[in-house]
C-alpha cells in the first residue's frame, strides 16, 4: 500500500513488458546454475587456472580499488569544490570511461602508456619498465575503468553537502586540511564507502580494458573474467564454477551496499 | 575586547554600507528584515567574504582591513576565518553530525577546556549523545559552548533562535540570555524577530536594503520607530504584568487588561500590536472587555499610516489611517476613548 491507502493497479501492458524485462534477467543466472557441475566443483575450484586468476583478480581488484581512491577522492573534491576553467570538461572526461567501450580504453592505454606508446617508450627507455603485459598493466586498467564510479559518486556527495559545516569548522580554527579529515570526509563517509565498493566490483569484473592492454597470461594478467572466457573453449565446466564465484561476489556487494550503506545516506 | 567595524562591500546588485561599535559586555542587534544584508554581515564578521572598503577590528587587532588605514603597518590585512577567533552560533547551529556533544564542543577549543564549557552550559548529561539526538534548544546549548570553548573575542549569534517552535523560544531565549551575560566580550545578534532584539540586547542596529535606517536602545527603537518597517514589525507595545484569571495587573501602569487566556498564572510579557488598538469619540458599545479613556499625547505620520501616542493612564502606541486621524479630529491633547480586544493581547510568560 502507499502512503493514500490505496494502491493503484498496474497496466496488464506494463506488468507484462516488466515481466520480459525481470526474465531477461533471471533466466541466466537459472541457467548457469543449472549446469553447475556441482559434484566437482571443489576441485573446479582449486585448480591453478582458478587459484591463479582468482588471487590475481583479488590483488588487482583491491589495489586499483585504492588507487582509485587515493587519487579519485582529491579529484572528487576539486570537480565539486573548484572553480577553476575547464571544469566541466574535466568531468566529461573523468566520466568518459563509464559509457566508452573498455576494448577502447585499453587501447587507449596502450597507445599511451605501451612500449611504443608517447609516455610508455619514454619510461621503456629510462628504467626498461613495460606496463602492459604485467600486473601493473591489469592494475592500471582497472583504476581506467573502475575510478569513475568512486569519483562520481564521491562528488556527487560533496555537491550536497552543506558547506556551511566547513565554514563552521574554519571559524572554530580549523585548518583546511583538518577539515578535510575531520569534517568533509566522516559526513560524506557513507558515499565514500559505497564508492569504493562500486569501484572495487567494476575492476573485479573488468574484461576488455585488461585484455587489450594487459594481455591475458595465465598467473601474470589472467583475471577471472580472462579466465571465464578462456574456459568457455577449453573447459565448459570451469567457465561455469568461476561464473558462480564472481555472482556469488557480485551478490554479496550488492546486499552489503544496500543494507549497510544505501539505506543510510 | 571591542569590535569595530565599518563594512562597505558590493556584491552582484547588492550594496552594503555598515557601521557596528560593541563595547565588552554588551549586546547589539542587528535587526532587519529577510535580504537586508544581514547573513553578508555574518560573512564579512567572519571573514567568508573580504570587505572592499572600510575595516573590521577586534580588541585592537585588524581583522580585515583592504587600504590599510586602520592598521600601524599602513598595509592591506586579510585575517582567515580561523585565526580570527569570532565565536559563530549558525543559524541552524551546524552542529558536526558524527561528532558527540562533547566533540563538538572539543572540536576547536584549547586542550582540556570542552570540560569545563560541558559543565557550564549544563551539558553533562547529552555529551556522549549525537547531534541528531538533541533536541533544538539543546542543540542551541551545545553551538553556543562549541562557540565559547573557542575563547573568542567576539560572541556572533546567526538567527539563533529561528530554528526553534514557537512553544520552545521564550524559554530558550531566557536561557540564551543568561549565558550572554556570562560573556565578557562584545556579543552581536542578527535577527529578524523585535522580540529577539528587545529582550536580549543593549543596542539595536536597524538594517534594511544593506544599510542601517535607525540606531537606539530597543525602548527608543520601539517608541519611535524610524521607518514602515519598523513601525510595522518592531513598534510593538510590549509591557510586563502578572497574570490571573486573564487578568493582568501591569507592573509600571496603575492599569488591568483583560486577556482571552484564563489558564496563565504569573509573571508575563504583554504584547499589544498598534494595529489591534482601536479609537472611538465616545465610550464603546459592544464586546471589547479593554476600554478606556484618555488623551492624545502625540501625533506622528508613518508613511501611510499615522501613530499616535497615548497619554495616561496607559501609554501605548495606536496605528490608524490618516483619513482616521482626520475623521476623529484629533489633536495633541484631544480626549478619546480606546479599546482592544481581549483576544488581541498577545502573553509571554516570564519569570523574571
Amino acid at each position: 500500500m502507499n502512503r493514500n491507502g490505496v494502491t493503484p493497479r498496474a497496466p496488464w501492458q506494463l506488468v507484462g513488458l516488466a515481466l520480459v524485462a525481470a526474465a531477461l534477467f533471471v533466466i541466466p543466472i537459472v541457467g548457469l546454475f543449472s549446469r553447475a557441475p556441482w559434484r566437482r566443483l571443489p576441485k573446479l575450484l582449486a585448480s591453478d587456472l582458478v587459484t591463479d586468476a582468482l588471487t590475481l583478480s583479488l590483488v588487482t581488484s583491491i589495489v586499483a580499488a585504492a588507487l582509485a581512491t587515493v587519487f579519485g577522492v582529491p579529484l572528487a573534491w576539486l570537480l565539486a569544490r573548484g572553480t577553476f576553467r575547464g571544469r566541466g570538461l574535466l568531468r566529461a572526461v573523468v566520466t568518459l570511461p563509464m559509457v566508452l567501450p573498455p576494448v577502447v580504453g585499453g587501447a587507449a592505454l596502450l597507445f599511451a602508456l605501451g612500449r611504443r606508446g608517447i609516455i610508455g617508450e619514454t619510461i621503456d627507455n629510462l628504467t626498461g619498465f613495460v606496463l602492459p603485459f604485467s600486473i601493473w598493466g591489469v592494475i592500471i586498467a582497472n583504476v581506467f575503468v573502475a575510478m569513475p564510479f568512486l569519483v562520481i559518486t564521491v562528488e556527487s556527495a560533496l555537491a550536497n553537502l552543506d558547506p556551511g559545516y566547513e565554514r563552521a569548522a574554519s571559524t572554530l580554527g580549523a585548518s583546511p586540511l583538518r577539515i578535510f579529515w575531520r569534517v568533509t570526509m566522516p559526513m560524506i563517509a557513507p558515499s565514500l564507502r559505497a564508492g569504493i565498493v562500486l569501484a572495487w566490483a567494476r575492476a573485479l569484473g573488468e574484461f576488455g580494458a585488461t585484455v587489450t592492454f594487459a594481455g591475458n597470461l595465465q598467473g601474470r594478467t589472467q583475471t577471472l573474467p580472462l579466465a571465464v572466457y578462456v574456459s568457455l573453449e577449453s573447459d565448459r565446466d570451469s567457465a561455469i564454477a568461476i561464473s558462480m564465484v564472481l555472482i556469488v561476489v557480485s551478490m554479496t556487494v550488492l546486499v552489503v551496499l544496500r543494507d549497510r550503506w544505501w539505506s543510510r545516506t | 575586547m571591542t569590535l569595530d567595524a565599518e563594512i562597505r562591500l558590493v556584491r552582484d546588485d547588492f550594496a552594503l554600507d555598515i557601521e557596528l561599535q560593541i563595547a565588552p559586555g554588551t549586546t547589539t542587534a542587528l535587526l532587519g528584515p529577510n535580504g537586508a544584508g544581514k547573513s553578508t554581515v555574518v560573512d564579512a564578521l567572519s571573514g567568508l567574504l573580504p570587505i572592499d572598503q572600510g575595516h573590521i577590528k577586534l580588541a585592537g587587532r585588524a581583522l580585515d582591513d583592504p587600504t590599510g588605514h586602520a592598521n600601524d603597518s599602513g598595509k592591506a590585512v586579510f585575517v582567515l576565518p580561523r585565526h580570527r577567533r569570532i565565536g559563530v552560533v549558525f543559524q541552524r547551529y551546524l552542529l558536526f553530525d558524527h561528532l558527540s556533544v562533547a566533540g563538538n564542543i572539543g572540536f576547536g577549543a584549547h586542550t582540556g577546556s570542552a570540560g569545563a564549557w560541558i559543565s557550564r552550559l549544563g551539558l553533562e548529561a547529552l555529551a556522549h549523545r549525537f547531534p541528531r539526538d538533541l533536541s533544538g534548544g539543546e542543540a542551541q546549548r551545545v553551538a553556543l559552548a562549541r562557540a565559547f570553548a573557542i575563547e573568542p573575542e567576539l560572541l556572533l549569534l546567526d538567527e539563533p533562535l529561528a530554528a526553534l517552535d514557537v512553544s520552545t523560544r521564550s524559554a530558550t531565549r531566557r536561557t540564551l540570555a543568561r549565558h550572554l551575560a556570562n560573556y565578557a566580550g562584545p556579543r552581536l545578534l542578527i535577527t529578524h524577530d523585535p522580540t529577539d532584539a528587545f529582550l536580549l540586547a543593549d543596542q539595536i542596529v536597524v538594517i534594511e536594503n544593506g544599510r542601517p535606517t535607525q540606531l537606539g536602545t530597543p525602548d527608543q527603537i520601539r517608541q519611535r520607530p524610524a521607518t514602515p518597517w519598523i513601525s510595522a514589525l518592531a513598534g510593538t507595545n510590549l509591557m510586563r504584568g502578572i497574570i490571573s484569571d486573564g487578568s493582568i495587573k501591569l507592573d509600571d501602569h496603575d492599569f488591568v487588561l483583560a486577556a482571552a487566556d484564563r489558564t496563565l498564572n504569573g509573571a508575563v510579557l504583554v504584547t499589544v500590536h498598534p494595529n489591534a488598538v482601536a479609537l472611538h469619540e465616545a465610550q464603546p458599545h459592544g464586546s471589547p472587555r479593554n476600554a478606556w479613556r484618555t488623551t492624545v499625547a502625540a501625533i506622528e505620520p508613518l508613511g501611510d499610516t499615522t501613530r499616535i501616542s497615548l497619554g495616561a493612564p496607559l501609554p501605548i502606541m495606536v496605528d490608524i489611517t490618516p483619513a482616521s486621524t482626520a475623521a476623529l479630529g484629533l489633536r495633541v491633547g484631544s480626549p478619546i476613548w480606546a479599546s482592544v480586544k481581549a483576544t488581541e493581547v498577545g502573553l509571554t510568560p516570564s519569570d523574571d
